[in-house]
């Protein structure tokens, strides 16, 4: 219990990325990926900058999540090359794929928690196993991120006992364990109940002010345009539109984007 | 004629039951671990050794136990290999319940869900790291039950070993009845005691199960 005493502990700090201020953390350059006979990625092109807060909007099955999916190797992708954080994504090498998951991390929509281990072991795991981080030292840092995601008293809790924005809030406190160079967010809150949508965002969006490189799928428009830098609209496999909230929400250039806009008011 | 009295028959018996529960032991152990080894090589995921273990699974659950007990006692022969009753048996038990096995736990594995395995996955988890630390600990969970309800099927199963001449409970029993002229009492303590080696592990599978679900802290 030493460490929830430790002042330090409720603004934790995130560990830098190898990655210099102004240089991209990921790097997606002509990437197509294909299930079976469908093209689902057809030619990605996107620089994700140290510290910048991307959205990723569109339409039901114009290819997001799979995006998000290709940048930690959870779908192989048929062309194209992806960098994060200077580790280029090898899916051959099963020794490249793990140096470069630990430069990223994935918040999934259904929060994953580990069932069968306490909140403190669930973030614990992956440092003590992948990391080597020592028992002490690791246990310090579970419970300063767990107090970050304002969940200190829970440490050894079940994750079947919490609702699910606190689950939610521990995979973050899982995932930035890890020290991750981005964190990639697919619809982190859609599984939730709405009165439990915003103590999720509001962790989200202190990460982003503190300068965590965020790359977030996602259907909550107002919080897209209040945190995100630049706004992307994905359509058919392809960046149709991107640019600041303020151009993709107030200016929209194409129909297709007016078209999915207006269609998120009905 | 020499009179039998009932405590004569069972010891008979019991001393011979001493061989069943070894024999059970030797295929579970045995078979325990060669499932063990044939899951892991199977959710490896490569294509030609999944089908190779698809093969032999099939193998053995599609014959009756008593002709691979019959095959192996005699193919091994045919190698000019001297074999016991006892090591062909052991062997065929192995293999059966190993293929048995493999098949329950790759059914438990399955029933974990996907987001167990990309969320360790994300997490810079090796395959083995996450089978041994986020996957396995979780199907165990659900694989208690068959598995100690299969460990029954072997017990009785080991009773087929008599007809290789492996004289175990079933076969002391057969002979037992033979000299007695009383098959009836003999064959009555034969079932009663594979009941008593049987239904102690059925209520241990019950509190394992109760034990499992209070989870880890
Ligand atoms: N494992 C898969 N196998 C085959 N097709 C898939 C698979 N995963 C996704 N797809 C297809 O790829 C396309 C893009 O799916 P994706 O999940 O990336 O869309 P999305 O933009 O995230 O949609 P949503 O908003 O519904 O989450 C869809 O047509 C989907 O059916
Ligand atoms: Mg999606």
């Amino acid at each position: 219990m030493s460490a929830s005493a430790d002042p330090s502990a409720t603004n934790a700090v995130l560990v830098a990325p190898h990655t210099e201020i102004g240089a991209p953390v990921v790097r997606i350059t002509a990437l197509r990926k294909s299930f079976g006979e469908l093209e689902v990625l057809k030619g990605i092109d996107l620089d994700v900058m140290r510290g910048e807060v991307v959205a990723v909007i569109g339409k039901s099955g114009s290819g997001k999540s799979t995006l998000l999916r290709c940048i930690n190797g959870l779908e192989v992708f048929q062309q194209g090359s992806l960098v994060v954080d200077g580790k280029p994504l090898l899916h051959e090498s099963a020794l490249a794929m793990r140096e470069l998951r630990q430069r990223v991390g994935m918040i999934f929509q259904s929060f994953n928690l580990f069932p069968h281990l306490s909140v403190g072991r669930n973030v614990m795991l992956a440092p003590r196993l992948v990391k080597k981080r020592k028992a002490e030292e690791n246990e310090a840092r579970a419970r300063q991120l767990l107090e970050r995601v304002g969940l200190a008293e829970k440490f050894d809790a079940m994750p079947d006992q919490l609702s699910g924005g606190q689950q939610q809030r521990v995979a973050i406190a899982r995932a930035l364990a890890m020290d991750p160079a981005v964190m990639l967010c697919d619809e982190i809150t859609s599984a939730l109940d709405p009165e439990l949508v915003g103590e999720v965002l509001r962790v989200v969006e202190s990460l982003a002010e503190e300068g965590m490189t965020l790359l977030m799928v996602t259907h909550e428009m107002g919080f897209a345009r209040k945190v995100a830098d630049r706004v992307i609209f994905m359509h058919q496999g392809r960046v149709h539109e991107s640019g600041t909230p303020e151009a993709i929400f107030g200016a929209p250039q194409t129909p297709e984007l007016k078209q999915f806009l207006s269609s998120l008011h009905d | 004629m020499v009179d039998f009295t009932l405590w004569d028959i069972l010891r008979n018996l019991l001393l011979a039951a001493r061989w069943t529960i070894v024999l059970s032991l030797v295929a579970f152990v045995g078979g325990g671990a060669v499932g063990l080894v044939l899951l892991v090589v199977r959710l490896g995921r490569n294509r030609i050794a999944e089908s190779l273990i698809a093969g032999y699974v099939q193998v053995f659950q599609g014959t009756p136990l008593l002709m691979q007990l019959f095959l192996l006692y005699f193919g091994i022969a045919l190698f000019g290999i001297d074999t016991s009753p006892w090591v062909a048996a052991c062997l065929a038990l192995t293999l059966y319940t190993s293929a048995y096995l493999t098949e329950i736990w790759r059914g438990c594995v399955d029933a974990v869900p996907r987001g167990q395995w990309e969320a360790s996955a994300s997490l810079a988890l090796s395959f083995g790291q996450q089978l041994s630390h986020v996957v396995l600990p979780q199907a165990l969970k659900i694989a208690v039950p068959p598995t100690v309800g299969f460990l029954v099927q072997v017990v009785k199963g080991t009773a087929l070993a008599s007809v290789i001449g492996f004289v175990e409970l079933t076969k002391a029993g057969g002979m037992i009845a033979n000299v007695t002229y009383e098959p009836l009492l003999v064959y009555g303590c034969v079932a009663l005691i594979y009941f008593t080696i049987c239904f102690p592990i059925s209520l241990y599978a019950g509190v394992l199960e109760r034990k499992l679900h209070v989870g880890q802290r």
